[in-house]
């Protein structure tokens, strides 16, 4: 007690530091910035790119038929939207993610439910799945193309694969997330198992499983383009490989126009279910 | 209705060794009691719990309801936490019905016994609000309500009031006597909050810790229409002191 006494008015005193001026608003952690500074960020993180697109088409230090104006852009887009073949495509891919996605969607729910909920189900699926998702799903194409021939199936399988244990995996995760105290205290209130499952974890990790869903949705969007490269007749995937063989670029940009398009509109469409099944997160 | 424990012991098996959390406890609370257990942490007080609710196994002796051994949990014996078990995703009404919704009774009779409950515990005019909305002693209130509507033979109760403020505490532990005489509920309530146990219980039951055993019985000796004033009283304090004593004697860290 006495020699730490002593020790401690050895110590020389601790050196203070000099106090910073506070940073501005938009310096500073998590510190709220005003509406207008919001808007000017937001207009400029989109317009920007756009502005410089513009300069470098119209100052001819590019070679158009490497970077097209957005006018070219926009009546390549025009054009192919008149002959229908446009929606043909577009209509192609999303029915291949939506039968793709659904499935994987369908099987990894239930899978990602048993997984988060029972130990057994976390011990026979989470070492295989989590094996099998770093497992690239383009590098199956040619095993899937010799097992499943040339046709839609091979194309909806890479979708499947690539996305059915990642949101296996999530799905158990937003499970794992439903404290144990409520699951206890819905057995003494006299649920049964099934009724635990059924009317409070579900509903608990629901939120997170759309969330889950809007992750891999993106995933699965990106992996159609990936399908359609190899082998189809129709796609917006096959759209850019065959405007690439007569180097339309202009076709190219307006096709990636439309799939940025559609993503978004998938991403906006699962936020906005999830805020509804997700209004009582505190 | 009479809630019995022979020779309860709960021993888990950890890396270090076997943590002995319970060891030979004896307790019998007859109908209608109010039953409080105090002991500092350590004294296996939320374990008790636990295997009286049927959620835990004792590791030996039994629990008895009525004669019968406990085998699991159910809605006979309500259990309430410190905090955060209500359903976050429901309403304040539809988390007191959950248990009712699970029994083949009449939706009319449903609402009419969720309506009585919210009254009783004066949640009638936040019926719709969810739970986000509420504060700790408002989500406890809904706790407490929806075990009661299971109308349970004995409501247990580990720490409910130990995350709120005094003031909200203590007007929780009026509504709590109130509700144990309305009710006829038998009640079973682990705190360590001495005070607590000697204004609300009728016997207030010293855990010994390490391993968590019975220490003292004592009969609370104190007019059963309590108020907040009865904290100032000098039979209140004694008894108070006395208890202290006691859980200070028995804890071992």
């Amino acid at each position: 007690m006495t020699m730490s006494t002593v020790d401690r008015m050895r110590w020389p005193p601790l050196p203070r530091r000099q106090p910073r001026p506070r940073a501005p608003a938009l310096l500073a952690i998590r510190a709220p910035i005003s509406r207008r500074a919001t808007t000017v960020l937001v207009m400029l993180s989109v317009v920007a790119p756009v502005a410089v697109w513009v300069a470098l088409g119209s100052s001819g230090a590019v070679d158009p038929r490497f970077l097209p104006s957005p006018g070219a852009v926009a009546s390549a887009g025009w054009e192919m939207a008149r002959s229908g073949q446009l929606a043909a495509d577009a209509w192609a891919s999303v029915r291949r993610v939506l039968v793709g996605f659904g499935l994987a969607v369908a099987v990894s729910v239930p899978l990602g439910i048993v997984m988060g909920s029972f130990q057994a189900g976390r011990a026979a699926l989470e070492p295989v799945s989590g094996l099998l998702r770093y497992l690239p799903a383009a590098a199956f194409t040619p095993l899937l193309l010799i097992w499943l021939g040339i046709d839609e199936p091979p194309k909806v399988a890479l979708i499947f694969i690539g996305t059915v244990f990642f949101n296996m995996l999530m799905t158990a995760d937003a499970v794992r997330q439903v404290p144990g105290a409520l699951i206890d205290v819905s057995y003494t209130l006299g649920a049964r198992r099934n009724e635990v499952l059924r009317k409070v974890i579900v509903p608990h990790a629901l939120p997170g499983m759309i969330d889950a869903v809007r992750v891999n949705a993106a995933a699965a969007w990106n992996l159609v383009v990936v399908a359609e490269l190899v082998n189809s007749e129709q796609g917006l995937g096959k759209r850019i490989l065959l405007s690439q063989r007569f180097t339309q670029t202009d076709r190219i940009f307006a096709t990636l126009v439309v799939i940025a398009a559609i993503g978004v509109a998938t991403d906006v469409l699962l936020r906005l279910l999830r805020d509804r099944t997700g209004r009582w997160v505190p | 209705m009479m809630l019995e424990l022979v020779g309860v012991g709960k021993t888990f098996r950890r890396r270090g060794g076997p943590v002995h959390a319970l060891d030979g406890v004896d307790l019998r609370v007859d109908k209608g009691a109010f039953v409080c257990v105090v002991g500092a942490s350590g004294s296996g007080k939320s374990t008790l719990l636990a295997l009286i609710a049927g959620l835990a196994r004792p590791s030996t002796g039994e629990v008895r309801l009525d004669g019968r051994p406990v085998a699991g949990p159910g809605p006979e014996r309500g259990l309430v936490f410190q905090a955060d078990t209500v359903y976050p995703w429901r309403t304040v009404e539809r988390n007191v019905s959950f248990g009712l919704e699970l029994l083949p009774i009449p939706p009319s009779d449903l609402a009419c016994r969720v309506t009585w409950y919210l009254d009783e515990t004066g949640l009638t005019g936040l019926r719709h609000a969810l739970p986000r909305q509420l504060s700790g002693g408002q989500r406890q209130r809904v706790a407490i309500a929806r075990a009661l509507a299971c109308e349970p033979e004995v409501l247990l109760l580990d720490e409910p009031f130990g995350a709120l403020d005094v003031q909200t505490k203590e007007d929780m532990q009026l509504l709590l006597r109130r509700i144990w005489r309305d009710t006829g509920t038998t009640v079973l309530m682990v705190t360590h909050d001495v005070e607590e146990a000697v204004f609300l219980g009728e016997r207030v039951v010293v855990l010994a810790s390490h391993p968590g055993r019975i220490a003292a019985d004592l009969q609370v000796d104190l007019p059963s229409d309590r108020d907040l004033h009865a904290k100032r009283d000098p039979a209140f304090l004694a008894l108070r002191a006395r208890v202290e004593d006691l859980v200070r004697q028995y804890h071992r860290t």
